[in-house]
């Protein structure tokens, strides 16, 4: 336990600087390495999801292949790679949101608390009030500030009491609480789009899920947004298990524990498949990572 | 491979500035804007001119006596008499039409595009047929009608009878124009609701629906002011009578608009024919509201993204 509070110490250090600037990752960087993480020890806390030899189909066409990681409790799980490498495909896998594409086919193992998510008798409804998720684009309901944070609650049936304290609770998770508390009732989609993400992070953990998905929060916002979502995510990490898609690896070395860098294969018929390379402590995955793949594609040799 | 050189040298004006100020005239370039300009003018000219023309035959016949006195098959009377049995039967046959449409319309329409795999081969069967459905003329429907409503169903030249057949025929619009509603939804708005744990009826009901309803409407709207001008099929189901009576019910006889002008201009009697315009009048007016009103519900319930 010693070490968790540690870690989370220097996290609310981290959080104070938000746009805190990570040099270009490389060797000389050891030190400001994972100010998030890398203070687990060896198997560090449960796995909360785990993903067993998990491949995802879009009809004939295997996107991502045989992937097998932990995602670990109360951390946050980075996944980095470049574009078309099944970052975002195997996210989606973690909470049946790949369901809503008639083509999609998982094969091998997904399971949350030991609960086989794709077991015919999983409800994926059930499984979504449980792993949450934040998309790239802010994507608020054209309706209230309100009715978007109370939306979830109200659809899910959860017994919140109060449902106005319920929303406020939820806003200040969300550190969005003090910018529109006067303005609960106007449209969403008025919000800048920093606070159209933390908004739909405020929406997502109003549901109260255990994890949060998080599909490149950041792409569509500027720094001093994303430094604040980053902050947010520093804060969320103490009690919501987190997995977060970027393209940014500063991103990912500053929020994250846990990193796992993916790459796209081509096979001999020249079709790409995406594949976990290295899941590591993110300070030793930048710093001195397993895989030759990894160090070619954190220095900028590749990718 | 030779490189390309790295600056392709401009040769050097002597005046740099001026080179911009001659400015042409380019023959093809309004040529072609003529040629688009005089193809809305035609269309715009000749609808000008039938209600222009309508008018003034009808001139004399536009006041209070259209609506409330009844038509008549006598030349002594034709001046006192009006269209008002054509008026109420337009807006009896339209609004059964409209219940009987929208819904089902509506509802095929969340089906096709929420629920429907287009990968399995019977629902591409089904939006096939339906855009098909959209081609079929007119008088196809009336003979449907008279051969399987009025005659094997027995329900016989009613109300019912007339706007089962119009919503048929409308059908089809309904369900294109709430499916292109629907499609603009962004699919991201569903997402986030699934992912909060959400049915899809919920997302449909509560997130869909709301944020297409304008388009919707718009969809309808135009589909009846289809419905309402419509002429042909009902000729073959029992509207072209002289019916001096408001119907009184869905198994009432009834005439409609469309099918009461086309008895009035067919007489050789200016009377007859003068009455026919007034009348058209009142129709094109009926539909220039319908289609005004389409207008301002897309323009006031829009959704920018």
């Amino acid at each position: 336990m010693g070490n968790l509070q540690e870690g989370l110490d220097m996290i609310s250090i981290a959080s104070d600087r938000p746009t805190v600037r990570i040099a270009a990752p490389g060797a000389d960087r050891a030190g400001h390495a994972g100010t998030a993480g890398s203070t687990d020890g060896p198997g560090g806390p449960p796995a909360v999801v785990e993903l067993d030899r998990v491949s995802v189909f879009y009809g004939d066409h295997e996107a991502v292949r045989e992937t097998s990681m932990p995602i670990r409790q109360r951390r946050v799980t980075a996944l980095i790679g470049p574009s078309g490498c099944g970052k975002s495909t195997i996210l989606r896998t973690m909470n049946r949101m790949n369901d809503l594409i008639p083509s999609a086919r998982v094969t091998g193992r997904v399971s949350y608390h030991g609960q086989d998510l794709y077991a015919p008798e999983v409800d994926p409804i059930e499984v979504r009030r449980r792993i949450g998720m934040v998309f790239q684009k802010p994507n608020p309901f054209p309706k209230s500030i309100y009715d978007n944070v109370a939306y979830g609650p109200r659809v899910t049936g959860m017994k919140v009491g109060n449902m106005d304290d319920h929303v406020e609770q939820a806003l200040r998770g969300a550190a969005l609480w003090d910018e529109v508390k006067g303005k609960l009732r106007s449209n969403g989609l008025a919000l800048s789009g920093g606070q159209q993400q933390r908004l739909c992070i405020a929406r997502t953990i109003a549901v109260r899920p255990e994890v949060i998905l998080m599909d490149e929060p950041c792409s569509a916002l500027d720094p001093i947004a994303t430094g604040r979502i980053e902050e947010l995510m520093h804060e969320l990490a103490q009690h919501y298990t987190i997995v977060i898609v970027t393209h940014n690896m500063q991103q990912a070395a500053r929020v994250s524990h846990y990193t796992a860098f993916f790459t796209a294969e081509v096979d001999a018929a020249g079709v790409r498949h995406g594949k976990l390379v290295e899941l590591n402590d993110t300070g030793k995955l930048f710093t001195d990572p397993d895989d030759k793949r990894t160090e070619d594609y954190i220095t900028g040799r590749f990718g | 491979m030779t490189a390309p050189p790295a600056v392709l040298a401009a040769p050097a004006p002597s005046d740099p500035g001026a080179a911009l100020t001659r400015r042409r005239v380019r023959v093809g370039e309004t040529l072609f804007r003529l040629a688009l300009l005089s193809c809305l003018v035609v269309a715009f000219a000749f609808l000008v001119w039938i209600v222009a023309f309508a008018i003034y035959r009808g001139w004399d016949r536009l006041d209070a006596r259209l609506w409330e006195n009844m038509p008549t098959g006598r030349v002594s009377r034709i001046e006192g008499a009006g269209v008002q049995s054509a008026i109420t039967g337009t807006l009896w046959v339209i609004g059964t039409t409209a219940l009987i449409c929208l819904p089902i319309g509506i509802l095929a329409a969340i089906y096709l595009e929420e629920y429907a795999n287009n990968e399995r081969w019977y629902n591409r069967l089904l939006e096939l047929n339906i855009q098909n459905l959209a081609g079929v003329p007119s008088i196809i429907f009336g003979i449907l009608g008279l051969g399987v409503i009025a005659r094997a169903m027995g329900l016989g030249f009613t109300v019912l009878t007339a706007s089962l057949i119009l919503a048929l025929l409308v059908l089809p619009i309904v369900i294109i124009a709430t499916r292109e509603a629907i499609r603009a939804v962004p699919q991201s708005i569903r997402q986030a609701s699934y992912a909060l744990g959400a049915t899809r009826w919920q997302t449909i009901s509560r997130q869909v629906l709301p944020i297409a309803v304008p388009g919707i409407a718009t969809g309808s709207i135009l589909a009846l002011s289809r419905a309402i001008g419509e002429a042909a099929p009902l000729i073959m189901l029992g509207a072209v009578t002289y019916i001096t009576f408001n119907p009184n019910g869905l198994d009432s006889a009834y005439t409609v608009l469309p099918v009461q002008i086309f008895s009035l201009v067919i007489e050789a009697q200016a009377g007859f024919q003068r009455l026919g315009a007034a009348a058209i009048v009142l129709l094109l007016g009926l539909l220039l509201l319908m289609n005004s009103l389409a207008i301002v519900v897309r323009n006031r319930f829009q959704k920018r993204w």
